[in-house]
């Protein structure tokens, strides 16, 4: 079936498998191969990606269910010129990253951590990302970065 | 010149960048043209007998590109996979090394074990079709624990290894040690079980290999810590390829902890089955593969005594271990729970007689390899239990005990093999004391427990051995390879450089540490040198990344190779300088005449070697690019002292971590910020271990119980705490930078703080690993 959806402010429109799945959609379709697949039962967030301004899980939807919709990856997050989005710019100044392939997700789902907890606690931001696996960071610089985000954003 | 050292400078790190705008390379974002995709059919038994595969349907099914079996891979000689070290036993046999195909060869041994290999048009394809190979199974029965896997008339998992044993080896002097426990005031005993892990770095598995006809070569993208290794075990041992036909790529990857330096099946039959279908052909694990399919941690069970005298000094200590070894042998495997365990048990202690046996048995699970730490968890967790349990069974305080014991000369030499170079572990003690406030912890307790929560405190003063290892040594204890490193250091003629390094980063930062190594000496900004690594195109050698050895090791090979930069510079610059070789003196970035203001800066040396016109070419080659290859001179000792404090709630049985603080001896430390990320996510695993994670295989399905994200219990974000960490410095006395290695230091100390902590609070002897809320709960009220 044909799908159409705005992907970082461009349009784009594919014809898929009705049992493609939104990240396959992104990462084999659209070459954005950003936005990783750490899991296959929605658990850890490698994926993470905002569809209509929200956090979504892109292995956890069908491309179709996408339809119509706006979607950001983490390569749509920088400004055009490469200027890093807050979050991205804190992640690198607190080293909340190591082998960075939980790193997107992380992100993605930071920065609506932080639309949604202007001020978050260390405890909010704690639960809050309790659907991203990192398996290199131990969280700890991770929740800095995030801290230090918010104050910018 | 400007100040370029930037040694014990938080640098931040040049591989950010792109991991943060979603730019990193990793083996599955990797698609070639006329790319196919793999599906392997996996064995949905622990044990059993193949006694047929049907591929008819699954040949016909749409897409299908090949499908190949055993049958195909013996019909073409291809081996199975190789065991890269050999242990002998206490009886002077080699230990038994059973066969382990790449694809089945008439048995299954492990639920995961690969039967057959689908290619197809797309992924899916090659899913929907191994879904319809048939394959006809005689179901066996299976043991998954190696208790049961050593009971009389336990099911064989192979021939080779009668009684499921694979080699019974030993280190020490029993009789010196049965007599001092024998005669000792005291002796604690503890049994326990080092549960199994699941490495789980967040990527999975990956391979994309292909081959080129016309000149008979072959490519493999692969997610991998050890790319030359890779291709060495490959081509040498498995597949017979000329070794120069054949690039292994690890691009960027995804986190191993040890799970990526094997070499595995799909990434041969991939190879393999590449100039086959004349395609590339990519295969990526999918999670539920990889907990079934990846090597898994530990799984040791283990009785272990300690003899103390009246005042708490240490006697002696005897130690039985049973580890699994799982279904098949594992790249370095058997290494693992003896050369890497075994050599650690006199911690930083000054026990005079130590005795330790293991056993190392097969099941039918997963095989099981190093995992961050690799045995050094496991002995420090035998030692550090023990120390704590004696400490309050005689009534001493548990950080006076450990002063009465720690070494405090050296060198010091073991009872089991190692010698120590340097360390101070009353600093790392006292510091971690002060950091951990225990002093005031007796409050604390005081006033959680009108809150009717229990506190406890518990330490861990570890040591490891890292730095793997003077490959003569290495290789009189059963390495089948050398275990040196490998560099390049290429200036260009503008003076900018670049690095080749053997050492592989998948998260630890080399890119940034080893280009403030290179910047530093060379007197040049960081972000003139570049780091390349993983590609066998393109660095000279390596052994990889493994053992906390990248700056010990790869590090020194770097410096090694900059020495003879700096000498050639010399050179260069005495004869610009028309002075002797001898008089040139190299500081920040300047070659100049001792004592005289006559100087030629680093770049114009660069250049000059380039551009030789005015250049001594009856004495010296032009350009300037060096290599090195660095054999460790011993292991490096990294140690330190964990304290963790919890609070206990017993209506929930729910543990929080409430204080953990670190502090280590990693000797002198290049990026302070990377190597206190390296501590949080080591202490991260340790706690994972500890608290909430564990393998657990059905006893008499042999399924994996824990297959998922939802029933293996990965520490998140708000499982753990902030942690307050610090270091101490010796430096090591054995490589030009001072350093240690500061990887797997996180992992190692912090299970038996955890556990010592728990057991402290709730007043018990012991818990077992993971303690789960329920396990805690059923300890708090069978106790109260």
């Amino acid at each position: 079936m044909k799908i159409s959806m705005t992907v970082n402010g461009k349009p784009v429109s594919a014809e898929v498998e009705t049992r493609t799945l939104l990240v396959t959609f992104i990462r084999e379709n659209l070459r954005l191969t950003g936005t990783h697949v750490g899991c296959d039962t929605s658990q850890c967030g490698a994926c993470t990606i905002h569809m209509n301004g929200q956090a979504v899980k892109s292995c956890n939807l069908l491309a179709m269910q996408a339809e119509g919709a706006d979607i950001l990856t983490i390569e749509g997050l920088a400004k055009a010129d490469g200027t890093l989005h807050p979050m991205q710019e804190a992640f690198r100044e607190h080293h909340g990253l190591q082998c960075g392939f939980c790193t997107p997700g992380m992100v993605m789902s930071a920065v609506d951590l932080v639309k949604n907890h202007p001020n978050p606690s260390e405890e909010t931001i704690r639960a809050e990302l309790d659907g991203n696996l990192c398996r290199c960071t131990g969280y700890h610089n991770i929740v800095k970065a995030v801290q230090a985000a918010s104050a910018k954003m | 010149m400007g100040d370029m050292n930037t040694i014990g400078v938080s640098v931040k790190r040049k591989e950010d960048y792109r991991f943060l705008t979603g730019a990193g390379t990793y083996t599955d974002d990797v698609t070639l043209p006329h790319q196919s995709y793999a599906c392997f059919v996996r064995s949905p038994h622990a044990h059993a007998k193949v006694k047929a595969i049907n591929k008819d349907k699954a040949l016909k099914a749409p897409g299908v590109v090949a499908i190949f079996t055993g049958e195909d891979l013996a019909a073409a000689k291809v081996g199975g996979l190789p065991c890269g070290w050999l242990i002998t036993d206490v009886n002077a046999q080699p230990m038994k090394e059973p066969a382990h195909p790449c694809l089945a060869q008439g048995k299954v041994c492990h639920v995961g074990d690969q039967v057959a290999v689908v290619i197809a048009e797309t992924y899916d394809q090659a899913k929907d079709a191994a879904e319809l190979v048939e394959v006809d199974y005689e179901v066996l029965p299976a043991v998954v624990d190696v208790v049961s896997a050593l009971k009389k008339g336990a099911p064989l998992i192979h021939d080779a290894a009668p009684g499921n044993t694979c080699y019974v080896w030993a280190i020490g002097d029993k009789g010196v040690v049965d007599k001092a426990m024998a005669a000792a005031a005291h002796v604690t005993k503890l049994e326990f079980v080092n549960n199994r892990l699941i490495p789980n770095a967040i990527e999975p598995r990956a391979v994309n290999a292909s081959y080129t006809r016309h000149d008979e070569s072959y490519t493999l993208y692969v997610a991998n810590q050890n790319p030359h290794v890779e291709r060495l075990l490959m081509t040498a041992f498995v597949l017979g390829l000329p070794e120069q036909k054949v690039r292994v790529i690890a691009p960027d990857v995804g986190g191993g902890f040890g799970s990526k330096i094997f070499l595995y099946a799909e990434d041969v039959v991939l190879t393999w089955a590449s100039k086959r279908v004349n395609r590339p052909i990519k295969w990526t694990a999918e999670r539920s593969e990889s907990f079934v399919s990846d090597a898994h941690g530990r799984d040791h069970v283990t009785v272990a005594e300690l003899a103390l005298d009246r005042d708490g000094k240490f006697l002696a200590m005897r130690v039985h271990t049973t580890a699994a070894m799982g279904a098949y042998l594992s790249t370095f495997a058997p290494a693992v729970p003896t050369i890497l365990y075994a050599t650690l048990l006199a911690g930083q202690y000054t026990t005079p007689a130590i005795y330790a046996e293991v056993m190392a048995v097969f099941t039918n699970t997963a095989p099981v390899d190093a995992y961050r730490g690799a045995g050094r968890p496991e002995a420090t967790y035998v030692v550090e239990r023990l120390v704590e349990t004696a400490a309050r069974e005689m009534k001493l305080d548990p950080a006076e005990i450990r002063r009465r014991n720690f070494i405090k000369t050296f060198p010091y030499q073991t009872p089991v093999a190692l010698q120590y170079d340097i360390g101070d572990y009353e600093a790392t003690l006292a510091e971690a004391l002060k950091m951990a406030d225990v002093a005031g912890f007796p409050a604390r307790r005081a006033e959680a427990a009108k809150r009717g929560k229990k506190r406890g405190l518990g330490y861990s003063c570890y040591i490891e051995a890292c730095g793997i290892a003077p490959s003569a040594v290495a290789g009189a204890l059963g390495a089948r390879a050398g275990l040196f490193e490998a560099a390049e250091i290429r200036v260009h003629p503008t003076g900018k450089v670049t690095v080749f390094t053997g050492s592989h980063s998948h998260g630890q930062g080399h890119e940034t540490t080893f280009a403030q190594v290179v910047a530093s000496r060379l007197g040049i900004p960081v972000d003139d040198v570049d780091v390349v690594h993983g590609d066998t195109g393109r660095v000279l050698f390596g052994m990889g990344t493994y053992g906390s050895r990248s700056l010990a090791v790869g590090g020194t090979a770097i410096v090694k190779a900059l020495d003879k930069v700096v000498n050639k510079g010399k050179k260069i610059a005495a004869h610009l300088l028309e002075a002797s070789d001898t008089d040139i003196e190299f500081k920040d970035g300047v070659f100049k005449v001792a004592g005289t203001d006559k100087a030629v800066p680093f770049g114009s040396v660069a250049l000059t070697a380039y551009v030789p016109h005015n250049y001594p070419h009856d004495k010296l080659e032009p350009g300037l690019n060096e290599q090195a290859f660095y054999d460790p001179a011993n292991f490096t000792f990294p140690a330190g002292s964990h304290i963790c404090e919890v609070e206990i709630d017993p209506d929930t049985g729910i543990t929080k971590i409430v204080n953990f603080t670190a502090v280590d001896d990693f000797g002198n430390i290049v990026n302070p910020m990377i190597v206190e990320g390296q501590v949080h996510g080591g202490l991260t695993q340790g706690i994972g271990q500890a608290l909430t994670e564990g393998c657990v295989y059905d006893k008499e399905s042999g399924q994996l119980v824990t297959g998922s994200y939802f029933d293996y219990c990965m520490p998140r974000a708000d499982d753990v705490p902030s942690y307050k960490v610090g270091t101490k410095v010796t430096a090591c006395t054995h490589n030009p930078l001072g350093v240690k290695g500061c990887g797997e230091a996180g992992a190692i100390g912090s299970p038996p703080a955890l556990i010592n902590a728990i057991t402290d609070a709730l007043g018990i002897r012991e818990i077992e690993m993971p303690a789960t809320p329920e396990r805690v709960w059923r300890a708090a009220n069978k106790k109260a």
